[in-house]
């Protein structure tokens, strides 16, 4: 029975601000325990991956930040995850309110059944957007590097686009609600080697304006476009714990934990 | 003995038969054979009586229909504004009991329509499963109470209950029969309704939720445009079910075929007037025995269009996340 040793990689994050906190964070489906006791800091304005093998609940945790996990009707959480300070599953704060600050992008591309303009504009029209909508729809497609591709087919459906194209999509149409942050769930794993180049790129410049926390079971990706690297593990009881995290350069060169090291140069995973 | 590990009987004996040789045959052993050409003779045998049966109804309407339209010409049929085939002075104008059909099946629709649909959103994306287990349920008993009991309500409950809050109403209306026969089709469009909605992937909901989007607006902007197919084809399956309805508007919609537009005055819908005939001592072979054949058809032709369109509309929907 392996337990793991508590993390001990609070505080440092590089002199940036943090964004997103997690305090003992804990999520249960029903009677099966997720992921235990999870602290972590996420800094403002940078990529931090969260890697792992699979089934280690990197995907349930980074679904707690913008409480995706409240559609799961058997799942419980305990712990904390403070959003700019603000405790995100407190009486103060609304899951609907925090979605429109926290946007998303899956790992299968899902754009709506409608255009691609209509994609994009959705978030901005049920939040009562009141500029110009043309304008902001472009605004988004440019920042997700699409723009050119589909400038003159906005009226296509969404779904006729390729998958990479279909990606960059559905990261226009969170970026239209002009979010803080992105978590991007294994964002390129359906996606080709040129696709993803596509993806990694467009996130380091997003970086700059948006706080980025992506999953990631490709190690080459999380090394070329994170900045902090959390890696989890699963124990025998399959409960996700954090086992090292930091920048991300030292957790790939000098991981201070053995089983990282073995995830890294792949020896299981 | 691989062949036969599913250890049937007759097929050990077969293989017995054959004797221990150390070379094992893979050919089908002869019992089991024989028993798999058995049991596919009655299979293909049920499935063709369903075909017969049809080939057999299509058959006799068409001739009886056929030789009503050598007496009545078929542009009589469509234009006159009267329906009289068992007076003396005769008139076969189906726009009367097509009218009053269209009146009851419409009627029907402004019930059925919004409350289907509205108890198919909250099936679909409000109700916990434990509510859900409750009113499924429920709704299917709905479907399963005979039409016949439905007929009655509406005439001896849902008329006389008009009849106070809009005091002209006949005993005899169109309207008390489209409010219940909307209530016999509401389980169809809210059963199918919510399955197009079910088929709807998780994972466009949660594309909604990660924006912002209200449980709400999920449901009327995301889930409900994206199973629209599915749930045309449930209206214009249930407007069918409508058409095709019988005893309800034959008890309380009466047999009075007018050419009305009141909802509050008795009519007669095609199926009711084939009620009337078939129950009454109209002579069999007669020119007024087949205006039933004749109304049949035109009732047959009509149902059979719009399952065909409703058809078409699922299958389109069937591609649409593919």
């Amino acid at each position: 029975m392996v337990r793991l040793a508590p993390p001990q990689m609070t505080g440092d994050v590089g002199g940036a601000d943090e964004a997103l906190r997690t305090d003992k964070l804990n999520l249960w489906y029903g009677r099966f325990h997720a992921v235990e006791d999870i602290t972590l800091s996420v800094p403002a304005r940078r990529v931090t991956a969260l890697i792992g093998p699979s089934g280690c609940g990197k995907s349930t945790v980074l679904r707690c930040f913008n409480r995706m996990n409240d559609l799961t009707p058997e799942a419980r959480t305990t712990g904390e995850v403070r959003f700019q300070g603000i405790d995100i599953n407190g009486p103060d704060a609304d899951p609907v309110e925090l979605r429109r600050r926290i946007g998303m992008v899956f790992q299968k591309p899902n754009p709506f059944p409608k255009s691609v303009y209509d994609n994009v504009a959705f978030g901005p029209q049920i939040n009562g957007y009141r500029g110009n909508m043309d304008e902001l729809v472009e605004r988004s497609l440019r920042k997700a590097a699409l723009w050119d591709e589909v400038k003159d087919k906005l009226r296509q459906s969404g779904l006729a686009l390729s998958g990479g194209q279909q990606q960059r999509l559905c990261i226009a149409r969170a970026l239209a609600v002009e979010p803080d942050v992105l978590l991007m769930d294994e964002p390129a794993s359906a996606l080709d080697p040129i696709a993803t180049y596509k993806i990694e790129e467009l996130m380091t410049e997003l970086k700059n304006r948006y706080t980025i926390i992506v999953v990631t079971h490709n190690m080459q990706q999380a090394s070329r476009v994170s900045d902090f690297t959390a890696f989890l593990l699963a124990g025998e009881d399959r409960t996700g714990r954090l086992v090292e995290y930091g920048p991300t350069a030292e957790v790939f060169t000098h991981p201070k934990d053995e089983r990282t090291e073995a995830y890294i140069t792949g020896r299981f995973g | 003995m691989a062949g036969i590990s599913t250890s049937s009987v007759q097929a050990a004996a077969a293989a017995a038969q054959v004797g221990a040789a150390p070379n094992r045959s893979l050919q089908t052993p002869r019992a089991r054979g024989l028993r798999e050409r058995l049991i596919e003779a009655p299979l293909f045998a049920a499935a063709f009586v369903t075909i017969l049966t049809t080939a057999g109804i299509v058959a006799v309407l068409l001739v009886e229909t056929l030789s009503f339209f050598r007496v009545v010409p078929l542009r009589m049929f469509l234009t006159d504004t009267q329906w009289t085939p068992l007076f003396s002075d005769k008139h076969y104008g189906i726009i009367v009991l097509l009218s009053a059909t269209m009146l009851t099946s419409v009627g029907a629709m402004f019930v059925a329509l919004p409350l289907g649909l509205l108890a198919a959103i909250f099936l679909s994306e409000y109700a916990s499963p434990r509510v859900h287990r409750v009113i499924k349920p429920v709704l299917e008993i709905l479907a399963g109470i005979p039409t016949v009991v439905y007929g009655y309500f509406a005439l001896l409950f849902v008329t006389p209950a008009l009849q106070r809050m809009i005091p002209q109403t006949a005993v005899f209306n169109g309207l008390s029969a489209s409010i219940v026969m909307g209530f016999m089709i509401l389980p169809l469009v809210s059963s199918m309704s919510e399955d197009a909605m079910a088929a709807v992937p998780r994972s466009l909901r949660e594309g909604g939720y990660s924006l912002g989007a209200t449980r709400f607006e999920v449901a009327t902007r995301i889930v409900v445009p994206s199973a629209l197919s599915g749930i045309v084809a449930a209206f214009i399956l249930a407007i069918s079910r409508a058409v095709g309805e019988t005893m309800i508007v034959a008890i309380a919609a009466g047999q009075s075929p007018t050419l009305a537009l009141s909802p509050l005055v008795p009519i007669e819908t095609m199926t009711a007037y084939i009620v009337q005939v078939s129950l009454g001592d109209t002579p069999h072979g007669s020119l007024e025995y087949q205006t039933i054949f004749a109304v049949g058809s035109t009732l047959f032709l009509m149902t059979l269009l719009l399952n065909i369109i409703s058809q078409r509309v699922l299958r389109r929907f069937r591609e649409e996340y593919q």
